[in-house]
């Protein structure tokens, strides 16, 4: 006879089972393999963020009153007693005041928001350096963009939603963007704020997009994003015993399970940590929003402070053509730049692929040194984007630094052209050199520091040579050649989209043809390692 | 494509299994277990804190933590003993993955996405079979009115968000502001004199309404004026525009040409302006020019003149709209 935990369990699987067939399923999933890396928790960092999102902020929601109605407040604060304000702003201090753990959870919320931005960057940096959005990920990189870009949406409404002086400062800065559209903006301003701003309407509006559209698509997107990783397997980084067929790692259950399941609660760990010791967001100091009024020092969220920064340093140009006007002062740093960035960086893959004339599936993961172009770009993309959100910051690093903003808005203004290209050229060069480490390596082994005298007087440096796995981890990527040009035929008839080719010749020329060759084996044993 | 054909050095394999201390140890093992409880337990103890903070700490309590300043004190244990009875409970899940649970690496063979040729082929079969059962090639009536009853449908969402908001009129190109309107200060609702204003000073002020108990905010956004004096000798400004000044006061917007932000830093020794958003810096002497920043308009400037009462009011309404470009403005 079996115990009866047993038993229980075992009644309960033939039910679900008989009813839904999942021990196949099952079966098979906690089995799968899961490779290991810490740069493989980025990623979960940002899911597991999410979910303290929608916990907290659900907590947040039986208190919070999205409304803008206007009224005295009488709660515990007492510099604020007798101040008019509206319901939102009034409602947030009786969460942050008069509500046990309300404090703490408003606190873990806005940490929270902060690492999931920062937790999906850091996550798309390590994808895309290591080249994991190639051939199958395609889509799954797509989507990682719009969450990206849905989670920058969703978290600038959210600072918002306390209607305070600063966010209130914030939700006007986006309103004049929205005004600022051709032809459609000033409607399109009117229909967002039910008329002008700021009008009665956008919190109430803004809170349903908040708590239930975004974070609903998001959750859709998020599950998509999972399953495409289960179903592609995940990628692994190169080394002995992995290729491009298998993977390597730990099952499902026990080991990945307990792993991840641990690092939810550490996370959530981390972030009541903060949220219990460092003040953020401190809305009772900044008072209720009045259009007439401002603090210096204004400041978004740093996932904001970019485009803040761009719209910062943006020459003062507005057209008035046929007695309309452009403002391209915000259109330019507030849309079309931003649009250019995102654009791009979704179709990267594609773009990437073309230029390469690489479409095979990819499964194995690039150490970012053995593809410098694609390196260089994105160490250019991220000196932009640093380059822009310090001028974001403009006025605190000049109170700090004694500096004036006029000084930090040109270094900026003239940094955002000249540093980006610097970066690619310096990130490029590096690339290479770390490839000729690597070659120097694998030929003569490693500096040991231990110089021995030979019989004839000679002094030599001993050499180790590298094992074998990490000699083949350091040569197994693949080099690959640029896309031939195509060749003007006997008769000087150029085929057919010559020019296409041509250009794309010419840059896959570019990005391929640098490379270090890296060492064959039959280098290797010629100098035989580590003793010259 | 490759240079495949360069013998690569060889694949050595998967290094050998390393087995840990608590494989082989059961004394290693067994303390690896205590270890897990331990971390578990810590947790427990978080969650004590927890509740007694709940229940016994006092909402009026504060407590100096070096570093950390003034800190209500119901909060912070709150807040500590939530952190511990998480963070503990994910440590010792780690740790026991780490120590007791098989490390052994398991590979799984992969395969490629894309579906065998056969699988294509019949699944292609099956469409077009059934897209042709379905006859749209042949009946391009039905085809052509739902794809018009699909278009419009479309349009009904739109639609129904068309009662969003009004359509925007002209309400962008007025203000409260007309000839004749007090100017009063924000806050206190005072009416303002002259001699108020010493030279160098600024004041913040609304149109004098009936009920200014009840101004609505949206009103306010377009009807905040700064009010500054300076000498009448150091303005810069053509006849009409200095015609809108009184005795050295001169009256602008306050909401910034740029972004709409309150326009409210004034340094008196350089008379600049400056809008905390985006950092745009106009010079007051020379009517609000823009002389540094992204602003690409001066604030515009409201005429004012003194009532036969000696009070500051408008002499008439703005001759522009205030506030951020849109698509209708007028230059």
């Amino acid at each position: 006879m079996k115990p009866a935990r047993e038993r229980i369990a075992g009644s309960v699987a033939n039910f679900v089972d008989e009813r839904t067939g999942a021990a196949k399923f099952l079966k098979k999933s906690l089995n799968k393999v899961f490779p290991d890396h810490w740069s493989f928790m980025l990623g979960e960092i940002a899911l597991y963020s999410f979910i303290i999102l929608l916990l907290s902020g659900t907590f947040l929601t039986f208190w919070y009153v999205p409304s803008q109605e206007e009224l005295i407040y009488e709660g515990s604060y007492v510099p604020l007693k007798g101040v008019k304000m509206s319901a939102a702003y009034s409602s947030t201090l009786d969460i942050s005041f008069d509500v046990r753990g309300g404090m703490l959870m408003r606190q873990i919320h806005h940490w929270a928001a902060l690492l999931f931005l920062a937790a999906m960057v850091a996550h798309m940096m390590r994808v895309f350096f290591t080249g994991a959005f190639r051939k199958p990920r395609e889509m799954n990189w797509i989507l990682g963009v719009a969450l990206i870009t849905l989670g920058i949406v969703e978290g600038f409404l959210g600072y918002s939603l306390p209607d305070d002086l600063l966010s209130g400062t914030g939700i006007r800065i986006a309103q004049a963007i929205l005004q600022a559209i051709p032809l459609i903006g000033t409607y399109a301003a009117f229909f967002a704020f039910g008329g002008e701003f700021p009008g009665l309407d956008f919190i109430p509006r803004i809170y349903t997009v908040h708590v239930l559209l975004l974070p609903g698509i998001m959750l859709g997107l998020i599950t998509v994003h999972l399953m495409l990783v289960w179903y592609q397997k995940h990628t692994q980084y190169p080394g002995p015993g992995r290729t491009e067929k298998n993977v390597v790692g730990y099952p499902l259950l026990p080991v990945y399970m307990a792993k991840a399941g641990g690092f939810l609660f550490i996370v959530f760990g981390v972030t009541a940590f903060l949220g219990a010791v460092a003040s953020i967001n401190p809305i009772w100091v900044f008072g209720p929003y009045t259009p007439t009024q401002i603090s210096a020092g204004s400041q978004p969220d740093w996932y904001m402070g970019w485009l803040d920064g761009l719209v910062r340093m943006a020459p003062p140009i507005e057209t008035y053509f046929f007695g309309k006007t452009i403002s391209w002062n915000i259109l330019i740093p507030g849309l079309i730049v931003p649009g250019i960035m995102f654009t791009g960086l979704a179709l990267w893959p594609f773009i990437e692929a073309w230029a390469t004339g690489d479409k095979r599936e990819h499964n194995l993961l690039d150490r970012p040194r053995n593809t410098p172009t694609r390196t260089a770009v994105g160490a250019m993309a991220i000196t932009f984007t640093i380059v822009a959100l310090i001028n974001g910051g403009n006025d605190i690093i000049a109170t700090h630094f004694s500096l004036t903003i006029n000084q930090i808005m040109w270094a900026t203004r003239i940094s955002i052209f000249v540093l980006p290209p610097l970066a690619y050229v310096i990130t490029k060069r590096i690339c290479l050199a770390l490839q000729r480490a690597d070659r120097d390596l694998v030929l003569h082994g490693r500096e040991t520091g231990r110089l021995v005298m030979l019989p004839h007087g000679e002094f030599v440096e001993i050499h180790e040579e590298l094992s074998p796995q990490e000699a083949f981890t350091r040569t197994s990527h693949e080099q690959l050649a640029p896309i031939p040009v195509a060749a003007i035929d006997a008769n000087g008839v150029r085929p057919k989209g010559v020019l296409k080719d041509r250009i794309r010749a010419r840059i896959s020329k570019g990005i391929l043809q640098e490379q270090i060759a890296k060492p064959t084996a039959k280098e290797k044993l010629e100098l035989g390692g580590g003793h010259h | 494509m490759s240079n495949k054909e360069l013998e690569p050095l060889q694949d050595p394999g998967l290094p050998a299994h390393a087995h840990r201390k608590a494989d082989h140890d059961e004394a290693a093992a067994n303390r690896a277990e205590r270890q897990v409880a331990i971390l578990f337990l810590l947790s427990a103890l978080g969650t004590v804190l927890f509740i007694y903070s709940y229940i016994f700490i006092e909402n009026n309590i504060y407590i100096y933590i070096p570093i950390l300043g003034n800190q209500h004190a119901q909060q912070l244990f709150l807040g500590l003993g939530f952190a511990i009875a998480l963070f503990f409970i994910g440590a010792g899940a780690v740790h026991w993955a780490k120590t007791l649970m098989s490390d052994t690496e398991v590979i799984a063979e992969r395969h490629e996405m894309r579906s065998s040729d056969e699988d294509r082929a019949a699944l292609i079969a099956t469409v077009k079979e059934e897209v042709g059962a379905v006859g749209l090639g042949r009946r391009s009536l039905i085809k052509r009115s739902l794809a018009l009853s699909l278009g419009l449908v479309g349009i009904s969402p739109l639609l129904l968000l068309r009662d969003l908001g009004p359509l925007p009129g002209d309400v962008l190109n007025q203000t409260t502001w007309a000839e004749g309107v007090h100017l009063v200060t924000d806050p206190g609702n005072r009416r303002l004199r002259p001699e108020d204003l010493e030279v160098g000073a600024v004041a913040h002020v609304l149109p004098e309404i009936e009920d200014p108990e009840h101004r609505s905010l949206n009103s306010i956004a377009k009807d905040a004026l700064l009010l500054i004096r300076i000498r009448p000798e150091e303005f810069r400004l053509d006849a009409e525009r200095l015609s809108w000044t009184y005795q050295g006061i001169i009256a602008f917007s306050k909401i910034c040409s740029h972004m709409g932000c309150a326009v409210a830093l004034y340094e008196q020794t350089t008379k600049h302006l400056l809008c905390p958003c985006h950092q745009s810096t106009f010079d007051v002497p020379t009517g609000a020019k823009v002389i540094f920043g992204p602003s690409a308009r001066p604030l515009p400037q409201l005429a004012i003149k003194v009532d036969d009462a000696g009070y500051l009011v408008a002499a008439a309404p703005f001759n522009q709209a205030v506030g951020p470009s849109f698509w209708e403005r007028k230059k």
